[in-house]
Parts: C-alpha cells; sequence; structure tokens
C-alpha cells in the first residue's frame, strides 16, 4: 500500500465524481435524461452486497461480495430502496428529467427529519452549506430517511447532505 | 474537594436511531448526596449522567475518569458499599447504594465479615464452554446447540452482545449475515435466539478467571463459584482499546472511542459536547459519525498516517457534515483541570515526528482515542496455546488452524480474540469454531464438515479485498497448515 499512489479520496475523506466515471458507476447521458438514477459512491472494495439483494428490479450486480457494484442503467427506476438500504450511505439518486429543475435523493439520519414540502439546507461533501431546497419526497427504512430534494441543475453533483434547521 | 454536585442531566431523550428504554428510577448515594439513576443503568454510566466526571483521584491526586467502560480497565474503580476496587462500569445501579471516590490507594474492608458470607458452589460438565456474549460467542453458542451440544455461555457484562449492542450503523457483508442490520439489532436477535435455546445455558455477570491442569475452569459471578469440566472450549474474548502516550491523557474526559459509544448508544448518555477523534479508522471514522446523530459537534479527527484507515464511503459520511479530518497529525496534549478543556493538535513529518511551529488548539471537552484494539489472550496464554506477535493483527495472538483451533486440541478462537477485525468475521468464525467442537464431540458429522467448509470459504472470500492485505498477512503468519498439529 504504502509503495503505491494514495488516491485523494484517501487523504481527504471526498470521494470525486472523476473516480466513478472511471467505475463506471456514473450514469450515461441518455439515461439522465429519461428520470431518476441511481449514482452509487462506492470507490473500494467492501465485502458487502447489500445494494444487490435490496434493489426490486435486479438493477445492481456483483460477481462476488467483495466486487463494485455493476448497474444495468435500463432496468435502475431510481427508486431509490437502495439509498435507504446501503450501509456505507454512499448512493443517491439524482433527477435531471426536468429541463428547468433537479432533483437529488439524499440518505439522512439525524433528527429532525424533513416534512415534504419543508425547505432544508444543502451540504456539499465537505459539508459547506451550498443553498437551500424544497423536499419533494420523504420516506424511512429502519430508521434512515430518504429524502428527495429540488436543487439547481447546476448542484445537483454537489449536493450529498440535507440539514434541517427549524426555529423554535 | 468535591464540588457540590450541580443539576446536570446528560441523558439522551431524542436520538435519530435509538430509543433508551429506561427502568424505574433508582435513587442512591454518591459522597452522601443523593442522586438518581435509572434501572439497567450501571453505577459509572448514573454518574457520568449526573455530570460527575472524577471517578477517583491518583495517589499523586490526579483526577480520573471514565475510559474502557466494558469492564476491561481501572479507570471506574470506586468504592461501593464500602467495598473499594469496583468496577463501576459493570456494576449495576441499585436502590440505596453508597458509592464514593477513591483518594489513592483505597482503604481496605474488614476481611472477617466478608468470610461469613457463603459462596455457593457448582459443579457443571459441558460439551462447549464459550467464554464471551459478542458476535462471535453468541453465533457459536447458537450453532452448537443447533447441531445438540450442550453449551455453557460465560459473559462479564450483565447482558449478552458484546461490543455490537453499542453499534448504531448499518453492517456490510451480505443479508444472510445480517448486513444491512444496524449492530444492535443484531445483538437483540442473537441474544434473544440464545436465551430461548434450550441447550445453551447463559451465565451472566460471571468471570472466567482461570483454567487449572488437571482441566477444570474456574468461573466466579459475585455470590457463586463455578467449577466447570468441557470436552471443548471457545474463547470469544474480544479485544481492548489502545491507549496513546501524552501529557494530560489520564484527565477525565479522554475516553477510549468505544468508551464513549457505550456511554451514549448503549445507555443513552451525551459523552460530551465538543469532540476531537484520534484516529482515521473505521472505529474513529464510524464514531465521529455517531457523535453528531448524538448532537456532539466533532470538531475534527486527526489521522498520524499519511491516509485514512478506515473505509473511504465511512470517511465521505463525516466530511459531508463538516468534520474535517487532518492526515499526518496528532495530539500533542491535552489541558483541563477536573475535565479536558483542549487539545494541541501537531502536524507530523514522514518518520511521524511532531513538526514544530504546525501546532493547533481545540477547544473540547472530549478526547476519544480511536488508536486500535488490542486482542485480550490473557486466559489463553495462561493455558499455554501457542503465541505469536503480530502487529498486523493487534499484538499477541494465538496460532490456529483455518478451522480455529489453537495448539491446544479442542480449544478455540473466534472474533476479535484471535486478531482485530470486524463484528461479521466474528460472527462466520463463530459458527466455525461451533463446528469444529462439533466434530470433537461427534466424530464425521458429515453435515457439520460440509456447513464448515462453506464457511471457511466465505471468510476467505470476504478477506479477498485489497484494503484487507494486512489482515491477511496477519493471518499468514500464525496459521497452522494441515498436517501440523492440532
Amino acid at each position: 500500500m504504502t509503495s503505491e499512489k494514495i488516491p485523494r479520496y484517501r487523504v481527504d475523506g471526498i470521494i470525486p465524481l472523476e473516480v466513478i466515471k472511471e467505475l463506471g458507476l456514473f450514469p450515461p447521458e441518455e439515461r439522465l435524461k429519461k428520470g431518476p438514477v441511481v449514482l452509487i459512491e462506492c470507490p473500494e472494495k467492501i465485502p458487502c452486497n447489500i445494494c444487490v439483494s435490496a434493489c426490486p428490479f435486479g438493477a445492481i450486480s456483483m460477481d462476488s461480495i467483495i466486487d463494485i457494484p455493476k448497474v444495468d442503467w435500463d432496468k435502475c427506476t431510481g427508486c431509490a430502496t437502495c439509498v435507504a438500504l446501503c450501509p456505507g450511505l454512499a448512493i443517491f439518486v439524482v433527477d435531471l428529467s426536468k429541463e428547468d429543475k433537479a432533483y437529488i435523493t439524499v440518505p439522512h439520519e439525524f433528527i429532525p427529519a424533513p416534512d415534504v414540502g419543508e425547505e432544508v439546507i444543502l451540504l456539499n461533501k465537505e459539508g459547506k452549506r451550498v443553498g437551500k431546497g424544497k423536499v419533494v419526497r420523504v420516506f424511512e427504512r429502519n430508521k434512515t430517511y430518504v429524502v428527495t430534494v429540488e436543487v439547481p441543475r447546476e448542484l445537483v453533483f454537489e449536493v450529498r447532505a440535507i440539514w434541517v434547521e427549524r426555529r423554535k | 474537594m468535591p464540588r457540590a454536585i450541580k443539576k446536570i442531566d446528560r441523558r439522551i431523550w431524542h436520538h435519530p436511531i435509538l430509543e433508551f428504554k429506561r427502568g424505574r428510577k433508582i435513587k442512591f448515594y454518591f459522597e452522601n448526596q443523593e442522586v438518581e439513576g435509572y434501572e439497567g443503568e450501571s453505577v459509572a454510566i448514573a454518574l457520568y449522567a449526573n455530570g460527575i466526571d472524577v471517578l477517583s483521584w491518583t495517589p499523586e491526586g490526579r483526577p480520573r475518569g471514565a475510559f474502557c467502560m466494558i469492564g476491561k480497565c481501572s479507570s471506574c474503580f470506586m468504592i461501593v458499599d464500602g467495598i473499594p476496587n469496583v468496577r463501576t462500569c459493570r456494576e449495576p445501579v441499585r436502590e440505596g447504594m453508597h458509592i464514593s471516590r477513591q483518594r489513592g490507594l483505597p482503604p481496605i474492608p474488614e476481611i472477617k465479615k466478608r468470610r461469613e458470607e457463603k459462596v455457593e458452589e457448582e459443579i457443571i460438565e459441558t460439551d462447549f464452554l464459550i467464554i464471551g456474549g459478542g458476535p462471535a460467542g453468541l453465533s457459536a453458542a447458537l450453532k452448537a446447540a443447533e447441531y445438540g451440544l450442550r453449551v455453557i455461555l460465560v459473559e462479564d457484562h450483565f447482558k449478552l452482545g458484546g461490543q455490537l449492542v453499542k453499534q448504531t450503523h448499518k453492517f456490510f457483508g451480505s443479508k444472510e449475515l445480517f448486513g444491512g442490520l444496524r449492530g444492535f439489532q443484531i445483538a437483540e436477535t442473537l441474544a434473544k435466539k440464545v436465551m430461548e435455546n434450550k441447550n445453551i445455558r447463559v451465565l451472566l455477570e460471571t468471570t472466567a478467571y482461570g483454567i487449572f491442569r488437571d482441566g477444570w475452569i474456574g468461573l466466579a459471578s459475585k455470590n457463586k463459584h463455578y467449577k466447570v469440566r468441557a470436552k471443548t472450549i471457545l474463547f470469544a474474548t474480544g479485544a481492548y482499546e489502545n491507549y496513546l502516550a501524552f501529557p494530560g491523557n489520564d484527565l477525565p474526559g479522554v475516553m477510549g472511542a468505544g468508551g464513549a459509544q457505550t456511554i451514549m448508544n448503549e445507555y443513552g448518555v451525551k459523552p460530551g459536547n465538543n469532540a476531537l477523534v484520534v484516529g482515521a479508522g473505521n472505529v474513529g471514522l464510524i464514531i465521529a459519525y455517531q457523535l453528531l446523530q448524538a448532537g456532539v459537534n466533532v470538531k475534527a479527527i486527526v489521522e498520524i498516517m499519511p491516509q485514512i484507515g478506515g473505509w473511504a464511503v465511512h470517511a465521505a459520511k463525516v466530511r459531508r457534515y463538516g468534520v474535517p479530518i487532518y492526515t499526518q497529525h496528532t495530539i500533542k496534549r491535552v489541558w483541563g483541570e477536573e475535565r479536558v478543556e483542549g487539545a494541541t493538535i501537531v502536524k507530523v513529518d514522514k518518520k511521524f515526528q511532531p513538526i514544530p511551529g504546525t501546532e493547533k488548539d481545540i477547544e473540547c471537552d472530549l478526547v476519544l482515542l480511536a488508536v486500535g484494539l488490542t486482542p485480550d489472550v490473557s486466559l489463553l496464554k495462561q493455558m499455554g496455546a501457542k503465541m505469536a506477535w503480530v502487529p498486523e493483527l493487534g499484538g499477541l495472538v494465538a496460532y490456529r488452524t483455518k478451522y480455529m483451533e489453537t495448539t491446544i486440541p479442542g480449544v478455540f478462537i473466534a472474533g476479535d480474540v484471535k486478531g482485530i477485525e470486524e463484528a461479521t468475521v466474528a460472527m462466520i468464525e463463530g459458527q466455525i469454531a461451533a463446528l469444529s467442537a462439533v466434530l470433537r464431540v461427534k466424530k464425521n458429522d458429515q453435515k457439520a464438515i460440509e456447513e464448515r467448509e462453506k464457511l471457511v470459504r466465505i471468510l476467505e472470500e470476504y478477506r479477498q479485498s485489497p484494503l484487507l492485505a494486512r489482515v491477511r498477512e496477519g493471518i499468514k503468519k500464525v496459521l497452522i497448515k494441515e498436517g501440523e498439529g492440532a
């Protein structure tokens, strides 16, 4: 390990899109236009295949438990079941099918969980507040909330978390 | 002089993942002042929840507080109803009990009175004795019981589950091996099955204290002594957290990361307000995320190595909530009166030496050490199993076959005691060890042989990940190949 070059994300903990693209985990342009689709940011060979068994459409596959997931872009419906179940909280859903706006779906395990229609703070990969967005969908599985939020198109690949701030 | 107890309640009443089911209120006395705890809490926890950080003073007058919180260190020794050196992290709160702090060496209680108390003794013969009720021990007990073995499971805590009970994150792995479930949910599932199983007898609050030449194993609980003769034994004793040398490291508020996890996730008590985490392995990264979930502000994670030790996805999880990770940094010192009030971190060079002038002060009341674990091998050493020092596995560990048998026939190991890994591996190893015990007791059980081979293959596949190369190297050093004894 020491002789090899250390990937930048193993130093700063920020997994860049280029790495995701190299792994073939970035959805093709045409697929992005069609509707919600999964974006798996899982660059390491973790012995884990929860996303494979989680997907109701059989869109995620692995040959061995230590493989990086492979996505069948035609089968993925962007339902976000895998977002709820991924133990690494490494899966997101992006939707670029509308012209003027975009949507990102993120996991949320903090209190409070947002309500549909609520405006929440958008956080990027470094935890910087990059804007505010309106929540359009929320569901929960085993205490992980899955939150879909409307974001400016240019922020869809930047936002990775939301934060709920309520005045008392 | 002890400060008057301010009305402080550090208990967590709302948590995104956990619901804390507290028992009835219990009143007890801390240095003659009434304090409140809840049934199911330990003394150390109830005191911590009431804002009491200093649990004792050293002979030099230095304050000491909680450190490991799982009965492995001596940081929480106090005087309980006149008895000194009671490990208060493992002592349940009881109505009307009197707790006081030790100042230096505590007075020895009157021996006469203690001698009059009758200690009951029981002799047990069993097929399979399991020491440790964590993921490895529980999985082993269930597997052995499934094959009809009579099992004794010994656990020194007052509940089962080991360190799984405080894991709130979802586990990696496959669905078949509880992957996707949260650690405490796995513990609940396993513990329930074990308690319901007629072939398994569980001895809680019981310590295995020694193994004797004539084959007897001594177990002791508060009022009972057991002499056990077992056809096979599994050591699933886990590990304890490593310490780190720096000025002020004994100040209350400097804790093992796992200690803080016990406080906040097992008992629902906020361990502090502002934390510094030392070590960016999986433990450090996961604890940082769990601190955020408990409402603790995480100021930074420092890591002495040039890269993060844990999985990148765990690092990404804390980064997106604004926690900085400083690689090539370490802790230089902490300061404070009776509790940590701040810490200095410093950048290190390629030889891990502090670079003068790079110091940075961080205001915090909690410094969590996530700098590795050491296998708890004391009984194995005492028994005479062949051991080796393997840094990749966390220190001294026993030689073992791929079927988890040590150099002593019929004596097995599983989980962190065999080398530090994680709970999914511990569960697989527990099952492999149990099947090996089955094959020692009932020879040639074809089903057991086949199942064991399958599990060995699963384990090998798990460990093929490039990031687990170090563990693989470590295991190679202490693996007894077939035909080489045992």
